[in-house]
């Protein structure tokens, strides 16, 4: 669906509105960040981290489409664009599970291993 | 420039600049420290898109929670930059590389794309209130609400599981 914005709402919303590209362009950035640390470290700790930083630009990004789709719909709908905060509350609700998860599987592999890095884990492949 | 636009960039550029110094911290402790601050003006990012709750949640579940529970393994392993495992200098070349080149991809997708010209809403608007989101949230996602009650329960036992000795 196209959302329409004509000048006048823009005359008055100018004031109270950002340009919603640059949320598009620090999310991109917050998460390449977050892709070249996991190419980039071996630490899994680390990794994990950087896993959590490529999450929190998406939950960013969705926060802001949400407030862009409420500015343009909010004549017809005074609720247009809340699915977008639920979905960012339900990811953070997945992540919190994930991480409990995945720091138990860390610590179980460094007391295996007496180490963190992720190299030792390749003989997963064997 | 008025006080929103110039918290924006404020608040950008201090992410953008916690966020690499994450990814090039020897030591694993202070890459959580800057990690927590990228996660406290994320919060403010959302404080000014006047998304108060996930604001809110975002500083206890995520700077409160997980982070403590990073820098509690962290210690409990007693990492520090001695113990940092060290990467071929050209694999890390390789993924910066890489990592910029998604950068480059998705802005040269993106730049010209039709949604620029919209704006995203600051300061105003309240679906991000409580008030708002705690109605709809138990009456069109009540499901996937108790749903992801079981996932925490099943996260739960196996984090238990997981890390109990055998």
């Amino acid at each position: 669906m196209k959302i329409k914005i004509t000048p006048a709402i823009r005359a008055e919303t100018k004031r109270e509105s950002m340009p919603v590209n640059y949320y598009i362009f620090l999310a991109i950035a917050l998460f390449c960040i977050g892709v070249a640390g996991v190419l980039t470290r071996r630490n899994a700790i680390i990794i994990f981290m950087c896993i959590e930083l490529m999450l929190n630009a998406v939950n960013l990004l969705l926060v802001a489409f949400s407030k862009m789709h409420h500015l343009a719909l909010k004549a017809t709908n005074p609720n247009a664009g809340i699915e977008g905060q639920l979905f960012v509350f339900f990811i953070m609700v997945v992540a919190a599970a994930e991480v409990s998860v995945g720091l138990a599987i860390i610590a179980m592999m460094y007391r295996n291993t007496h180490s963190v890095d992720v190299n030792f884990l390749n003989r997963l492949k064997h | 420039m008025n006080a929103t636009q110039f918290l924006f960039w404020f608040l950008s550029v201090v992410a953008i600049f916690s966020a690499i110094m994450v990814v090039v911290s020897k030591n694993p402790v202070h890459s959580v420290l800057w990690l927590i601050i990228v996660f406290f003006t994320i919060s403010g990012h959302y404080i000014l898109l006047n998304a108060q709750f996930l604001a809110i949640v975002n500083l206890i579940v995520y700077a409160g929670a997980i982070m403590v529970l990073f820098l509690f393994v962290i210690m409990l392993m007693n990492l520090n930059s001695d113990t940092e495992p060290q990467k071929n200098k050209w694999l890390k070349i390789a993924g910066v590389i890489g990592g910029g080149a998604l950068l480059l991809v998705l802005v040269a997708a993106l730049k010209d794309a039709d949604i620029k010209n919209q704006l995203a809403q600051t300061g105003t608007g309240d679906i991000g209130l409580i008030h708002n989101l705690g109605i709809a949230l138990f009456n069109d996602y009540v499901i996937p609400f108790e749903v992801s009650s079981i996932l925490f329960l099943s996260a739960m036992v196996g984090a238990v599981v997981i890390g109990k000795k055998e």
